[in-house]
């Protein structure tokens, strides 16, 4: 019993005891730097007597948001929320258009014309070594308020658009968002439906599935008609007097943070489409040719299935730092989150505790992004084998 | 069947070299531009569309561009609203600066040369080596010319002379410092003696202008190296954290990490602003600049963390054991074996870093109002002179050549050392 005892480890030798106390020290360094700074807080919240709590959320904002019916009344709560709505719309056009135009661009990067190579080349070397703040006040600036003529001979781009320096309006849906979102999935479901039907058609028989194009197809019927059955319709825009009817007009400063983030975005995009590209095997390619593709088609069932496989995780990464940029919206008036917060703060509303509220939604929509990147991840790392 | 196939040929995945320039100039044509009529179509739209968008640069480059507000404001925008009476002390920094980094370059060179990484007769002069240096370094001296030839003044022409000579000076001089056979002690007062350098020119100026008379470009690459520097420590203790075994200290790098990640840097920015000097005494209550290196700093110790823990998971686990073998500490074997590996391999992923925060100092002239470059080619279109004739065209082009020069030769800087230290090649 005594020689046991003396063959164990000392306490401040036992490697079980230091590791605890590693740990303990890091958590109370931690601890003690928080409560320091809480305690600042505190001290000088109350002293120049601001509160800490979040009662301010249902004060009336009054405050109008640009291109927003929210009254002035409402309370800060929902202008928050339609703040964090113009988030999502910016971040979801953004991210759709950043993607397209990478990609292509990507692709224009490894073309053997000479000309569309070194266009892109030049593109993507230039836009990606220039801050994205840049383009955002250019755009604004530059292009919105000075390149683009004022409303009284605005361009009019074959009936569907009108630019002016007011902004540029679109063709746009007349009804419900809400039911245009469910007709959406509806026709969605449809598609996803046939898809599958086409593809246990094609096990069956032999014969080609042509999935894309049924379910393609379907989703076409499906939505149409039930388009016309709920009575939707497109208006296109056009300039009366010194304003534009019908369509949507698209205010200044969204064009702007739009042309910014997709420009600045899509350079990034682009490079990681031609690096993924170039890491597909060589091989594959040139079975490609053997087996007589054309061009397009040993791109479309090739090469680039292959591609984004591997550029699925960078180009998440590019996305969540696309709508993180959103936030830069705020210096040139477009009422987003940010701007929203910064806003009610000038108008009263305690700083501390809107922040905290708007980075907690930043980092929500962060996470929630980065969850589907990876599901997307996993789904497409399946296919391998 | 793979692997015999992989083991047999070893497969390149760099396109194939262009065909050759030289040659036949029709073959080349049919080649890169007139290959089938889509092609031809192609070439013809975006050669269209190409000399249409050169036409409009040149044309706004030489005719319609008026610079006049460029030449009027080119001190503002380089170094801001430096006091008059301590000029002298940036051309000091910048001379003594060009100086050290030769002095550094010759050293390194002559310790590489002895310890056998470079062959010697690569050291010598030749037509070659300046050749090469100048591709290298074309551009910021493009750069830096042309911002000479827009100065009113000889003060900056004087400056750059000096600043090249004590560049060349420096670096004839580093090998024989680099030669010099030293004891332990005078090597370390070497080595703290060329590390105090940048520091000391810091406070030199400090101590004359404070922190807050900074502006322009001047600040841009200020905030940005500041930053990098003051968020290394940070990043390589966050990064160690999220690795380690205690699951503690493991939560507590993570959540750090991610949580800043997640937030976007812009509105960090406002909310330091705003609300920084709440959580401080008011004795310590920061200045703007000040707010803004510490955002930036915190900010990027968190991707910073990212980078290095990349870089940890490249060493081998052959390496942590074979200092095991050696009977080395837990600490000694993260300090002398994992971490210099570490963090050599992401060298270039941290000029990655460094450059998108080069970028990213702009928001500090949005979000806190910072006199940095871009905040200054929008103030300078307010003149009385230059207000209301849409000059922001001139003023942002001339910003975004500043910042693309930097950016452009960082990149290329860290594409030639990525070769050069061999990252991914094993």
């Amino acid at each position: 019993m005594t020689a046991a005892l003396s063959t164990r480890v000392p306490l401040w030798r036992d490697i079980r005891v230091l590791k605890w106390l590693a740990q303990l020290v890091v958590v109370a360094i931690v601890a003690a730097i928080l409560i320091w700074l809480w305690g600042n807080y505190t001290t000088n919240a109350s002293r120049q007597n601001i509160p800490t709590n979040f009662n301010f959320l249902d004060n009336p904002a009054s405050f109008q948001i640009t291109g927003n019916s929210l009254s002035q009344n409402a309370p800060v709560r929902q202008a928050l929320y339609e703040g964090f709505l113009n988030t999502l719309r910016i971040s979801v056009a953004g991210v759709l258009a950043a993607t397209v135009l990478g990609t292509l661009i990507g692709i224009a990067r490894l073309s053997k014309n000479w000309i569309v190579n070194k266009m892109a080349t030049v593109y993507v070397e230039a836009v990606r070594n220039i801050p994205l703040a840049l383009f955002l006040v250019a755009g604004l600036v530059v292009v919105v308020l000075q390149i683009f003529p004022p409303i009284t001979d605005a361009w009019d781009v074959a009936g569907m658009l009108v630019v002016s320096n007011r902004g540029v309006a679109v063709p746009w849906y007349v009804g419900s968002g809400y039911g245009l979102i469910v007709l959406g999935a509806v026709a969605g479901a449809v598609w996803w439906a046939v898809a599958q039907w086409r593809r246990s058609v094609s096990e069956r028989t032999g014969e080609l599935p042509r999935s894309g194009l049924w379910g393609g197809a379907a989703f076409v019927i499906v939505f149409l008609a039930v388009w016309f059955l709920l009575g939707y319709r497109v208006t296109t825009p056009e300039v009366v007097g010194r304003a534009t009817d019908g369509g949507m007009r698209v205010d200044p400063s969204f064009f702007a943070l739009f042309f910014a983030l997709v420009i600045y975005t899509a350079s990034h995009i682009a490079e990681i489409v031609r690096g993924s590209i170039q890491a597909v095997d060589r091989g594959q390619g040139e079975a490609a040719d053997a087996v007589a593709l054309s061009g397009f088609q040993k791109m479309w069932y090739v090469i680039l299935p292959q591609a984004f496989r591997i550029a699925i995780p960078p180009i998440g990464n590019q996305y969540l730092n696309l709508i993180k940029n959103s936030s830069l919206g705020a210096a040139i008036g477009y009422y987003d989150l940010t701007l929203v917060s910064q806003t009610t703060v000038g108008n009263g509303s305690p700083a501390v505790p809107v922040f905290a509220l708007t980075m907690a939604i930043y980092i929500s929509i962060s996470l929630v992004t980065s969850v589907f990147v990876n599901i997307a991840n996993r789904r497409m790392a399946l296919v391998e084998r | 069947m793979t692997d015999v196939r992989d083991s047999m040929v070893p497969l390149p995945q760099e396109p194939p070299p262009a065909p050759p320039r030289s040659g036949n100039a029709k073959v080349w044509l049919r080649r890169n531009l007139f290959r089938s009529p889509v092609d031809t179509a192609i070439t013809l739209v975006f050669g269209a569309i190409s000399l249409w968008l050169v036409y409009k640069t040149i044309n706004f480059v030489f005719v319609t561009g008026r610079w006049d507000v460029i030449r009027a404001n080119l001190r503002l925008l380089v170094i801001g609203r430096f006091p008059d009476a301590h000029v002298l002390r940036l051309v000091v920094t910048v001379i003594v600066l060009a100086g050290w980094t030769g002095l550094l370059a010759g050293i390194i060179r002559a310790r590489q040369v002895i310890s056998g990484r470079v062959a010697p007769q690569a050291d010598r002069f030749s037509i070659r080596r300046v050749g090469d240096l100048a591709e290298r370094l074309w551009i910021p001296a493009a750069t830096v010319l042309l911002l000479l030839l827009l100065s009113s003044t000889a003060g900056p022409w004087v400056t750059a002379v000096a600043a090249v000579l004590a560049a060349i000076v420096g670096r004839a001089l580093g090998p024989f410092i680099g030669r010099l056979k030293l004891n332990a002690v005078a090597r370390i007062a070497l080595i703290v003696a060329l590390a105090a350098v940048p520091p000391a020119l810091f406070f030199y100026i400090v101590t004359a202008v404070g922190f807050d008379g900074w502006g322009g470009f001047m600040l841009n690459l200020f905030l940005a190296v500041c930053a990098i520097i003051l968020c290394f420590p940070l990043g390589v203790l966050l990064a160690l954290g999220r690795r380690s075994s205690l699951p503690l200290v493991r939560i507590v790098s993570t959540a750090y990490i991610e949580l800043v990640r997640g937030a976007p840097l812009f509105v960090l920015l406002l909310l330091a602003n705003v609300a920084l000097r709440f959580f401080v005494p008011d004795s310590l209550a920061p200045s703007t600049s000040t707010r803004a290196i510490i955002v930036f700093t915190l900010f990027t110790a968190a991707y910073m963390a990212e980078i290095i823990r990349g870089g940890l998971q490249s060493v081998p686990r052959g390496q942590i054991e074979a200092a095991k073998a050696l009977g080395l500490s837990p600490a000694r074997q993260t300090a002398l074996v994992v971490l210099p590996q570490a963090l050599r391999n992401v060298i270039p992923a941290q000029i990655g870093q460094l450059i998108s925060l080069f970028k990213d100092t702009t928001l500090a002239g949005l979000a806190m109002g910072l006199f940095e470059l871009l905040n200054v080619s929008g103030s300078i279109t307010a003149q009385d002179a230059f207000v209301g004739q849409g000059l922001l065209g001139e003023t942002l082009a001339f910003a975004a050549l500043l910042f693309w020069a930097v950016s452009y030769t960082m990149s290329r800087e860290s594409q030639r050392l990525e070769k050069r230290l061999g990252v991914g090649v094993r």
